[in-house]
């Protein structure tokens, strides 16, 4: 448990762009390969019988299921979302999926599929998943949702500015979508792949937090490569200190590249060792995927009729 | 002194699975002792557990699409050139078989022999077999209609027990030329000749995963494949034992695989001509009504 907080604390941070600037450069540097080498020891845990049973359920019930193609029909999302209600039709003690997570334009349909079932709509806005329009039309994009019926924005960050250095951009792009989303939840989505070191995610982490990020997310899934389990460590490192300096809790949501149960059994590891089981609920740890789920219905059935199920049984998405 | 070459170390071979055109060792890290037939120590052969099960009905779906793809013409030249590979090692192959079955040098040749001429004939058949079962019906409407073979998907197999190569090879090309991608239990006692086979395999421009051999013990190993839901069929030529064969049967009725049960008796004589059940039973039939207008 290494506290990542720069010895100063959080106070004066947003201040002023140089402060900003200033608290951002003076977090700890990453220890590349000691967190490289702390994910891949913490990869290495076993999880078996009872405590992979819970696992997998959890882990249902953490998933934020997506659908981000330009060819997604009202009939695809329809389907995704009876799908989320009831993902193993054949046993009702499945838990259904956190959230559907679709383009704003898709939000009434998931919202009239869904009705009171309990499962959220979440929906990516301000130019996904690149980012690149002006601040009105972002603005534009997440009001168009939230007026839709969304529960959750999934917003973009400007990685261009943050990569010039232009940090109070960012920071007053977050806070403004943070206003036009009203009381629906912010996931921001930090694009890892893109940021290039493990430090700028730490920087990119507190910044979004800072300005008001309810969730952080590591990619939109168009860029490889998205959610590796370092990122993640760093970024649960990032919410456990904010959490001590200012008593805010923030969620986490891994997205992209998460296909298979062990991956999913894995994230849900390293939430436990690094963020403490706070974390471990729907409410402050997603997982946007969408192939994840077969897998875990899979071993799901694997584990309950003790026989190797096949892809052939659940529905392709 | 100067005239005597120094001894060199023995290199030994290193049986290890096939699984998705690769050599992995057994998930489980376990291996066990290959014995001749009398009774001396031959070779370590890994012991396959459920997981390698898991890893190569995985890797059998993945080549599926791709192999009942390919043209009937194409598979019947991959196949052939599996013998003309096998031709090539022919001589390496009499002395795997000679020891591990304990047959003479010339008995062992002519099993060899007998396996690549088995090889070349089912290549023969992968666009023959349409149009011998294959049909056209005729119908009391305006419809064409017709029946074509089909591959039935991912197949399981229990190699016979007794005949290492020419038995391998006559239970495992039929499955294969149809288009079935095929996961082998090599016979239990005699694996080597299996695994060694399989090195002809993967250079016989074979996709990755068309055929996934196992070595290990049927008891352990089989009703994994018996009760997989995403194996299509399972051949169970080399399970001896009655009472074995039927839980294996009653497993495999859960997603209503086909089944072809151990013939009765012993092993089946693997020279006599096979005729076509092998190449049809792991086929399903697809009939298509297609309208021709009055």
């Amino acid at each position: 448990m290494t506290a990542t907080l720069p010895a100063a604390g959080v106070d004066g941070a947003t201040e002023s762009p140089s402060a900003l600037r200033r608290f951002l450069h003076g977090l700890p540097g990453v220890d590349q390969v000691g967190a490289e080498a702390r994910a891949a020891t913490l990869a290495t845990r076993s999880i078996k019988t009872t405590a992979k049973a819970w696992a997998i359920d959890r882990a249902i019930s953490m998933i934020d299921l997506t659908t981000l193609e330009g060819q997604d029909t009202p009939g695809k999302v329809r389907a995704l979302c009876s799908k989320a209600v009831r993902p193993d039709p054949a046993d009702p003690d499945c838990p259904r999926v956190a959230a559907i997570c679709v383009y704003p334009d898709r939000v009434p349909i998931a919202k009239q599929a869904l009705g009171d079932s309990g499962v959220r709509v979440a929906s990516v806005a301000t130019a996904f998943p690149s980012g690149r329009s002006t601040l009105d039309i972002k603005l534009a994009d997440t009001r168009a949702a939230v007026d839709a019926g969304a529960d959750e924005i999934d917003m973009v960050i400007d990685r261009g500015a943050f990569l010039a250095g232009d940090y109070q951009k960012v920071y007053d792009e977050i806070a403004a979508v943070e206003q036009a989303s009203g009381r629906a939840h912010l996931k921001v989505i930090l694009e890892t792949g893109e940021l290039a070191t493990y430090d700028n995610v730490r920087r990119a982490s507190w910044l979004a937090m800072l300005a008001g990020a309810d969730f952080i997310k590591t990619s939109t899934g168009k860029v490889q490569p998205a959610a590796t389990l370092p990122v993640t460590l760093v970024m649960l490192e990032a919410v456990r200190d904010f959490r001590d300096a200012t008593g805010r809790q923030v969620g986490v949501k891994p997205a992209g590249g998460i296909r298979t149960t062990k991956d999913a059994i894995r994230n849900l590891v390293l939430v436990n060792e690094i963020a403490g089981d706070d974390w471990l609920t729907p409410e402050w740890f997603r997982i946007g995927a969408s192939s994840l789920l077969n897998d875990l219905l899979m071993q799901r059935t694997k584990l309950t009729t003790g026989r190797y199920s096949g892809p052939d049984y659940f529905t392709l998405d | 002194m100067a005239d005597t070459k120094p001894a060199r170390l023995d290199v030994r071979k290193t049986y290890k699975l096939f699984i998705g055109g690769g050599f992995p060792r057994s998930e489980s890290g376990r291996s066990y002792v290959v014995h001749d037939t009398e009774g001396g120590f031959l070779a370590n052969a890994a012991l396959a557990s459920r997981k390698d099960v898991r890893d190569a009905v995985v890797a059998a779906r993945k080549a599926f699409p791709g192999w009942s793809g390919r043209t009937p013409y194409n598979r019947g030249q991959i196949v052939y050139r599996v013998a003309e590979m096998l031709e090539g090692r022919r001589a390496q192959f009499a002395d795997e078989v000679a020891r591990g079955e304990g047959l003479a040098t010339g008995d062992a040749e002519a099993a060899v022999d007998a396996s690549i001429d088995r090889l070349v004939w089912y290549a023969g058949w992968a666009d023959k077999v349409a149009q011998v079962v294959g049909s056209s019906n005729p119908v009391a409407g305006p419809y064409f209609d017709f029946s074509v073979p089909e591959p039935t998907g991912v197949v399981a197999v229990v190699a016979p027990q007794e005949s290492s190569l020419l038995g391998l090879v006559s239970v495992l090309a039929p499955v294969i030329v149809s288009g079935n991608t095929a996961v082998v239990l090599a016979s239990e006692a005699r694996p080597l000749p299996a695994i060694t086979f399989t090195e002809v395999l993967a250079t016989s421009d074979l996709p990755g995963g068309v055929v996934n051999v196992l070595t290990g013990r049927i008891a352990e190993v089989a009703p994994w494949l018996a009760s997989h839901m995403d194996v299509n069929a399972i051949d169970l030529t080399g399970v001896r034992d009655a009472d074995t064969a039927r839980e294996l049967e009653l497993a495999a009725a859960e997603n209503l695989k086909r089944v072809r049960r151990p013939d009765p008796g012993d092993e089946p004589d693997w020279t006599a001509d096979q005729g076509t059940a092998r190449l049809t039973w792991p086929l399903e039939t697809k009939t298509v009504w297609h309208p021709i207008g009055i």
